[in-house]
């Protein structure tokens, strides 16, 4: 009986094969054209000095390279995104964990809650981050006028450099902690009911349970949590366009990606915007690299 | 009373409560304001509720900004983006995870790689490539570099897997053929996976934005999320406006999410653990 699906010896079956390439060829070709050949380009592009102002495209070397790391803008981006990335990192898995524990212990209404704490996720992020304008506003915004009812004085929010990049943190923790808490939420979940019943029986208290039995087994996923928290805050862009357009006072809330779309798109240096954009994938695959490397000590796959 | 306070932990219950309406605040804000009237704005301290519910902040943008265009070409983009994306990623999955061929393994690798280079990379070869197309300001220049997704693929897949080769051999018997096989047996067998899917990835679509910033300079050619970004400029803060869009930008994403939160959860968690 010829056909079947699972192999038998060593000989592909041709029907079968052709029907693959059938199928895969459409996700191939448009693979090669989104992924490969891109990739391919933009390793050659950081090499010219490509403009779209006086049209020149000649090769320079390394040139873009160099033009960067004296570029004190170029640096302040670089600190500006580890900045932000370990400000908004930090406070989405203290908090994410910390709802996703509360939402997994037995409480009424936890499908409405879970869902509440979700829909920031799914929201078009320039529609939430035109009502996180208005709250910053430092004269009519409801934050100055609480921060005024507390006996504060009030802040200038995004219109200040000391302050600026911190209000886009809190409204990207605000619009990403639901993800994160859905995550950790499974994980705890998928954790047998029996191994805190054991830990209780031995007189472990809610603490200990939650660090020496919950903790570990949930380390997987924290790994993941991370691993995509450190890509996704170097890969912001929206909502700094939106509310802080221009890099924000001072160049405070100058993030990688803002900088590459400046030089590309506002001032049509494709070589200097590519030469950037390669340099924010090493820093990526570089943390990529050590995170797994640390979860690899760490983590406890059970 | 007393058996609910048992029954439940109610401290967790309770922060959480609280939680959930700093997570809700800004949307209840948005709802009230864009009733507001700029006095209703602009007065100190500023006015919580509006003094009287009125739409004329609706009007006011439709006669600002073409808002129903915008809507439009945010619908058409969307679902064509979609459309394609979900059928190269169910052919696609179909082959890996039924179809037996030389370099499968290869070719799942290649596919699951593009997943580790983030857009910004491939941002500007794609924007040199589209205008060398000559497709600046045009739909097809909006659309296309944004018709796959691994991770849909790899969604998909995954779905793919669990269905028992016994049920493709008794299609087999029956003279179905590969191509048909799709039609007839996967498809029918994992229909809550495509739409969980085709969802995710419309929702992804509706809000793009960085994409389409870069390749539309064309007013008529802007989407939703761009429409709404050239609001701010374009009313110089008049938040009761910004407020009105926002909404009518929300409410069909927000709709769809609590109708289909169960099948969203569900497809998140099963994409963030498996890889």
């Amino acid at each position: 009986m010829s056909g079947k699906f699972i192999l038998k010896g060593r000989e592909y079956e041709k029907a079968q094969t052709l029907a693959a390439a059938v199928f895969l060829l459409p996700t191939v070709i448009v693979l090669f054209f989104l992924f490969v050949l891109p990739v391919v380009q933009v390793v050659y592009i950081s090499f010219t000095n490509w403009s779209l102002i006086t049209n020149v495209k000649d090769f320079v070397g390394i040139k873009n390279f160099e033009y960067l790391f004296s570029d004190k803008k170029f640096g302040t981006a670089i600190v500006n995104t580890f900045t932000y990335s370990v400000f908004k990192l930090s406070c989405d898995i203290v908090l994410s964990l910390f709802v996703a524990v509360l939402l997994d212990s037995v409480i009424p209404f936890k499908r409405i809650l879970r869902t509440i704490y979700f829909a920031p996720v799914v929201v078009p992020i320039v529609a939430s981050s035109l009502i996180w304008i208005w709250f910053y506003d430092p004269g009519i915004g409801p934050f100055n006028q609480i921060l005024a009812a507390l006996g504060i004085s009030k802040l200038q929010w995004l219109y200040h450099e000391s302050t600026s990049l911190l209000s886009i943190g809190l409204f990207s923790v605000w619009k990403g902690l639901g993800y994160n808490i859905v995550l950790f939420l499974a994980g705890l979940q998928s954790i047998p009911l029996s191994y805190e019943e054991a830990a209780r029986i031995d007189g472990a208290k809610s603490s200990q349970v939650f660090f020496k039995v919950k903790l570990p087994l949930l380390s997987p996923i924290l790994s993941f949590v991370v691993m995509i928290g450190i890509i996704n805050s170097f890969k912001v862009f929206t909502e700094i366009n939106v509310m802080t357009p221009n890099g924000g006072p001072l160049n405070s809330t100058m993030l990688l990606v803002v900088y590459i779309y400046e030089q590309a798109f506002k001032n049509g240096r494709m070589g200097r915007g590519s030469a950037a954009a390669l340099i924010l994938f090493v820093i990526i695959f570089l943390l990529t690299i050590v995170q797994k490397q640390i979860s690899r000590k760490t983590v406890h796959y059970d | 009373m007393k058996n609910i306070f048992k029954r439940y932990n109610m401290v967790a219950f309770i922060f959480l409560a609280a939680g959930s309406v700093i997570m809700l605040f800004p949307f209840i804000w948005m709802v009230l304001s864009a009733f507001k009237t700029s006095a209703d704005v602009y007065t100190y301290p500023p006015r919580w509720i509006p003094s009287t519910f009125n739409f004329r902040n609706f009007n006011e943008v439709f006669a600002k900004i073409p808002f129903w265009r915008f809507y439009l070409n945010s619908i058409f983009i969307s679902v064509t983006q979609t459309v394609i994306q979900i059928v190269l990623s169910v052919t696609a999955a179909y082959a890996l995870s039924k179809l037996i061929f030389p370099g499968r393994e290869k070719v799942f690798v290649f596919i699951q790689s593009s997943m580790f280079i983030p857009a910004v990379v491939t941002m500007i070869p794609l924007f040199l490539l589209v205008s060398s197309l000559k497709l600046v300001d045009t739909y097809a220049g909006i659309i296309f570099p944004q018709i796959f997704s691994a991770f849909t693929t790899i969604l998909i897949y995954s779905f793919f897997v669990g269905i028992p080769n016994d049920l493709l051999d008794a299609a087999r018997i029956d003279g179905c053929g590969y191509y048909s096989m799709l039609w007839k047996v996967m498809i029918p067998n994992s229909v809550t996976a495509i739409s969980t899917a085709t969802l995710f990835a419309f929702l992804t679509h509706w809000r793009s934005y960085t994409w389409p910033l870069i390749v539309t300079n064309r007013t008529e050619l802007r989407t939703l999320p761009i429409g709404l970004k050239y609001l701010v400029q374009e009313t110089s803060s008049e938040y009761q406006l910004m407020m009105a869009a926002s909404l009518m930008a929300i409410i069909p994403v927000l709709l769809v999410y609590i109708f289909t939160e169960k099948q969203f959860v569900r497809s998140l968690t099963l994409t963030g653990l498996k890889s």
